[in-house]
C-alpha cells in the first residue's frame, strides 16, 4: 500500500510542485513586504530568544557572550520552520476540502506540498543566518558540517511525518487543530530554543525525550562549536522520525477513503 | 473482457444522515460501544444510514459513449463520485483501466487570488497534466476559453461566467482514458455550449471513453449509444440511449400516490396520442394531456391548469377549466377527477415538458403544483426547426410564364 501510494506521488509529481508553488504564491499575494516575512517571522524568535538571554544572564550576574546569541539565532530559524510545517500541515486538507471532496488527487499531496513551502521560507531565513555567522564571526569551515544535512533531513522528516497524521486527524476532528495550536504554542518551553540544555544538569535527558532537541541541540553544535552532535540522542531522533513517518503513511493511506465524506 | 475500460461490480454505497458525531457524549459511547462490540458488518444498516446506491453493475468498452440517467437524488453524482475514486464503494468492486478524469466541478481546482494564467497551469495540473503537456497546449486552452484579453487578471475578478468558461477549456484539453461528464454542457453562451458539444464528439471519435451524467437529454442522445437508468440508487435498465430515455419519461408520468396530510392533489399527468402511445409524439397526431386530482377533503372552486414549456422552461402553452368554460370544479373526499385536454399538435420536433397546477377559481392560490409531471417529444416534422408547427404549405411560380410551374403543400 505504501509503496503504491509512494509511486502515485511520483506519477503526479508535477502535482506536488505546483501545489507547493501555489501556497508560496498565494502566501504573500496582496502583501507589500512579500517574501520578506520568511526572514522577518524568524527574526522575531530571534530578537525575543535574545531578549530571554540577556535577561538569565543578568540575573545570575554572567556575561552574555556572543555563541550564546548566535547559537539562539541558529536553533530559532529551524524551529520556526518546524512550527510553520505543522501549522499549516494540519490544516492543509480541511482547507482544500473542495479539492478532496470534488476532484480525485492522491491527498498526500496536501500536507506534503505545505511541508516543501515552508521550506522555502526556511532556505531563505537560513541564507540570512548564514550571512549573520559570516559576518559576526570569523567562521571557518569545519568537517562537523558534514553532520548538517542529515541533521536538517531528520527535522524535515518528522515535521512531514506530524504533519501527514494530524492533517488526516484533523479531518475526522477539528479539535486536532486546536490541540496542535496550543501543543505549538506551549512547545517552545519543552525544546531547546531559546536556551542550551545544558542548562537542565541532571535532567537533561528529560528534555532529549523530545525527539526535536537532540536535532536542535545538534545543529548548534555542529555549527558553532564545530562538535560532532550527540550521537546516541541523534540516532534516538532518528529511529523515532522514520518510524513515525512510516506509521503516518500507512495511517493516511487507510483513511483516505473515507476523507470525502467525512471533512 | 479484455475490451472493457471500465467495470462496475455490485457496488453499493452507504451514507449517514446528520452529523458523524454530535457532540463529545455521543462519540465516547460510540468509541467505547465499537470497542466493546466490535465493528458492525458493512451490509447492515443502522437506523441513520441508508443505501445511496445498491447492487450497482454495469461495464462500458473502450470507445463507448455511456450515459447514466435519472432524477433527482437518483445516485447518479455518488456513482461518479466512486468512479472517479474520490469516495469508495462499501460494498463491490469499480475497475477501470487507464487515467480517469472528470468534467465535474472543472474551476474547483481555480484560486481566487492566481491570475488566469496561473490557474490553468494549477487546474491542468490537478486534472492530471504534466506542466510540459499544459505548456503546449496553454495558447490552444486560452483561445478555447476567449479569455485572451483577461489571461493575467486574477480570477476573482472573473464574472462566474469566464470563470466556468475557462475550468472547461483546461478540463477540455486533457486526454484521459475515460472522460466523466456531468451537467458541464450548460456553461457560457450558446456559441460556446456549441464548442463544447463540438469537442465532445472530438473526443469521442478520438477514441476516448466518455461517460456522461446530464440532464439534456437530449445532447445525451446524440452523443451517447448506450444508457443506464438509475432510480433511488438502483439500476433501472442498462439499453439503447432511446429505449432508457423512453423509460426514463414513462416512469416519470406514473401515479403519485397522495399523501395523507394533503387536503388536494394532482396525483398523475399523462402526455399520449390518441392511441394512447407515450413519450414519442409524432407530429401528425393529435396530443392529450389527462391528468388526475384526488382530495382528501371536500374542495371547492378550483381550476386546472397546464402548462407546455419547451427545453428552455419557456412557456409556449397555458389552459385551465376555467378559461376553456367548465366551471368552478368540486371534490368530496375522497374523489378522484379525471380531465382530459385534448389539443392540435402545432409543435416542431424537440423536447416538451407539461406542468400542471390547481388554483383556487379565478384566483392565483395554488393547492398544487407539479412541474415537468410528463414529459413528451415530438417526432416527425423534419420539414420545419423551432417549437412553433405553422404547417407550412408551399406554392412557387416563375413570374412571366403565366402559369405555376409547382404547386404543392406539405401539412
Amino acid at each position: 500500500m505504501i509503496r503504491g501510494a509512494i509511486q502515485e506521488l511520483f506519477e503526479r509529481r508535477d502535482l506536488l510542485y505546483t501545489i507547493a508553488w501555489r501556497e508560496i504564491k498565494v502566501k504573500y499575494k496582496q502583501s507589500v513586504m512579500g517574501m520578506l516575512w520568511a526572514v522577518l517571522m524568524p527574526l522575531a524568535i530571534v530578537c525575543s530568544g535574545m531578549i530571554v538571554r540577556f535577561a538569565l544572564a543578568s540575573v545570575s550576574g554572567k556575561k552574555v557572550e556572543l555563541d550564546d546569541l548566535t547559537s539562539v539565532a541558529v536553533k530559532s530559524v529551524p524551529w520556526a520552520f518546524f512550527v510553520s510545517a505543522l501549522r499549516f500541515g494540519t490544516t492543509s486538507l480541511i482547507n482544500n476540502a473542495h479539492l478532496v471532496t470534488k476532484i480525485y488527487l492522491p491527498r498526500l499531496i496536501f500536507p506534503l506540498a505545505s511541508v516543501s513551502s515552508q521550506l522555502l521560507d526556511f532556505s531563505i531565513a537560513s541564507a540570512g543566518v548564514t550571512i549573520f555567522l559570516l559576518v559576526s564571526r570569523d567562521w571557518a569551515f569545519s568537517v562537523e558540517l558534514l553532520w548538517l544535512p542529515l541533521l536538517l533531513a531528520t527535522l524535515i522528516l518528522l515535521a512531514t511525518a506530524l504533519a501527514i497524521l494530524f492533517s488526516a486527524a484533523s479531518l475526522f476532528l477539528r479539535d486536532v487543530k486546536f490541540l496542535v495550536d496550543v501543543f505549538l504554542t506551549f512547545a517552545i518551553f519543552f525544546t531547546p530554543v531559546l536556551y542550551d540544555v545544558s542548562l537542565f544538569g541532571k535532567l537533561a535527558p528529560l528534555l532529549l525525550a523530545n525527539p526535536v532537541s537532540p536535532l536542535l541541540e545538534g545543529i548548534a553544535a555542529v555549527v558553532i562549536h564545530h562538535q560532532s552532535p550527540e550521537l546516541p540522542w541523534v540516532a534516538y531522533s532518528i529511529a523515532i522520525s522514520v518510524s513515525l513517518f512510516a506509521f503516518a503513511l500507512a495511517a493516511f493511506k487507510r483513511l483516505e477513503p473515507l476523507f470525502a465524506e467525512s471533512i | 473482457m479484455v475490451d472493457d475500460v471500465l467495470r462496475v461490480d455490485g457496488v453499493y454505497k452507504k451514507f449517514r444522515r446528520g452529523e458523524l458525531y454530535g457532540s463529545l457524549r455521543d462519540l465516547v459511547p460510540a468509541m467505547v460501544g465499537r470497542v466493546v462490540r466490535g465493528k458492525k458488518p458493512e451490509d447492515q444498516l443502522d437506523q441513520r444510514d441508508f443505501w445511496a446506491l445498491q447492487n450497482v453493475s454495469f461495464d462500458v468498452k473502450r470507445g463507448e459513449a455511456f450515459a447514466i440517467i435519472g432524477g433527482n437524488g437518483a445516485g447518479k453524482s455518488t456513482l461518479l463520485k466512486l468512479l472517479t475514486g474520490i469516495m469508495r464503494p462499501t460494498q463491490g468492486a469499480i475497475r477501470v483501466a487507464g487515467r480517469v478524469s472528470a468534467l465535474i466541478e472543472v474551476s474547483a481546482g481555480f484560486h481566487p487570488d492566481l491570475t488566469g494564467r496561473e490557474n490553468v497551469y494549477l487546474n491542468g495540473a490537478i486534472l492530471g497534466m504534466r506542466r510540459e503537456e499544459i505548456r503546449q497546449r496553454f495558447d490552444a486552452i486560452v483561445a478555447f476559453s476567449g479569455l485572451e484579453e483577461f489571461i493575467d487578471t486574477p480570477v476573482k475578478r472573473y464574472s462566474s461566467g469566464m470563470f466556468a468558461r475557462l475550468g472547461f477549456s483546461v478540463a477540455a484539453h486533457v486526454d484521459p482514458d475515460v472522460l466523466l461528464v456531468d451537467e458541464v454542457l450548460s456553461v457560457g453562451d450558446y456559441m460556446f455550449q456549441r464548442k463544447c458539444v463540438e469537442r465532445m464528439n472530438a473526443v469521442i471519435a478520438a477514441g476516448s471513453t466518455v461517460i456522461f451524467v446530464s440532464h439534456n437529454l437530449r445532447a445525451v442522445a446524440n452523443l451517447c449509444q448506450r444508457s443506464l437508468l438509475l432510480e433511488r440508487g438502483k439500476v433501472q435498465m442498462i439499453g439503447p440511449t432511446e429505449e432508457v430515455i423512453h423509460t426514463y419519461y414513462e416512469r416519470g408520468q406514473q401515479a403519485r400516490p397522495i399523501e395523507a396530510d394533503r387536503g388536494v392533489a394532482i396525483t398523475e399527468v399523462v402526455a399520449h396520442d390518441e392511441t394512447g402511445r407515450r413519450v414519442e409524439i409524432d407530429s401528425d397526431s393529435k396530443l392529450c394531456i389527462t391528468a388526475r386530482a384526488r382530495a382528501n377533503t371536500r374542495h371547492e372552486d378550483m381550476t386546472l391548469v397546464i402548462q407546455i414549456v419547451d427545453e428552455h422552461q419557456y412557456a409556449i402553452f397555458d389552459t385551465c377549466t376555467q378559461r376553456l368554460g367548465a366551471g368552478a370544479l368540486t371534490l368530496d373526499a375522497g374523489e378522484t377527477l379525471e380531465v382530459t385536454f385534448e389539443l392540435d399538435l402545432a409543435l416542431g420536433e424537440g423536447t416538451y415538458h407539461v406542468n400542471a397546477f390547481l388554483h383556487r377559481y379565478l384566483t392565483d392560490r395554488r393547492f398544487d403544483s407539479v412541474s415537468h409531471a410528463a414529459t413528451f417529444f415530438v417526432t416527425g416534422a423534419h420539414e420545419l426547426r423551432g417549437v412553433a408547427n405553422l404547417h407550412p404549405r408551399l406554392t412557387m411560380c416563375k413570374i412571366g410564364s403565366g402559369k405555376s410551374d409547382v404547386e404543392g403543400g406539405l401539412e
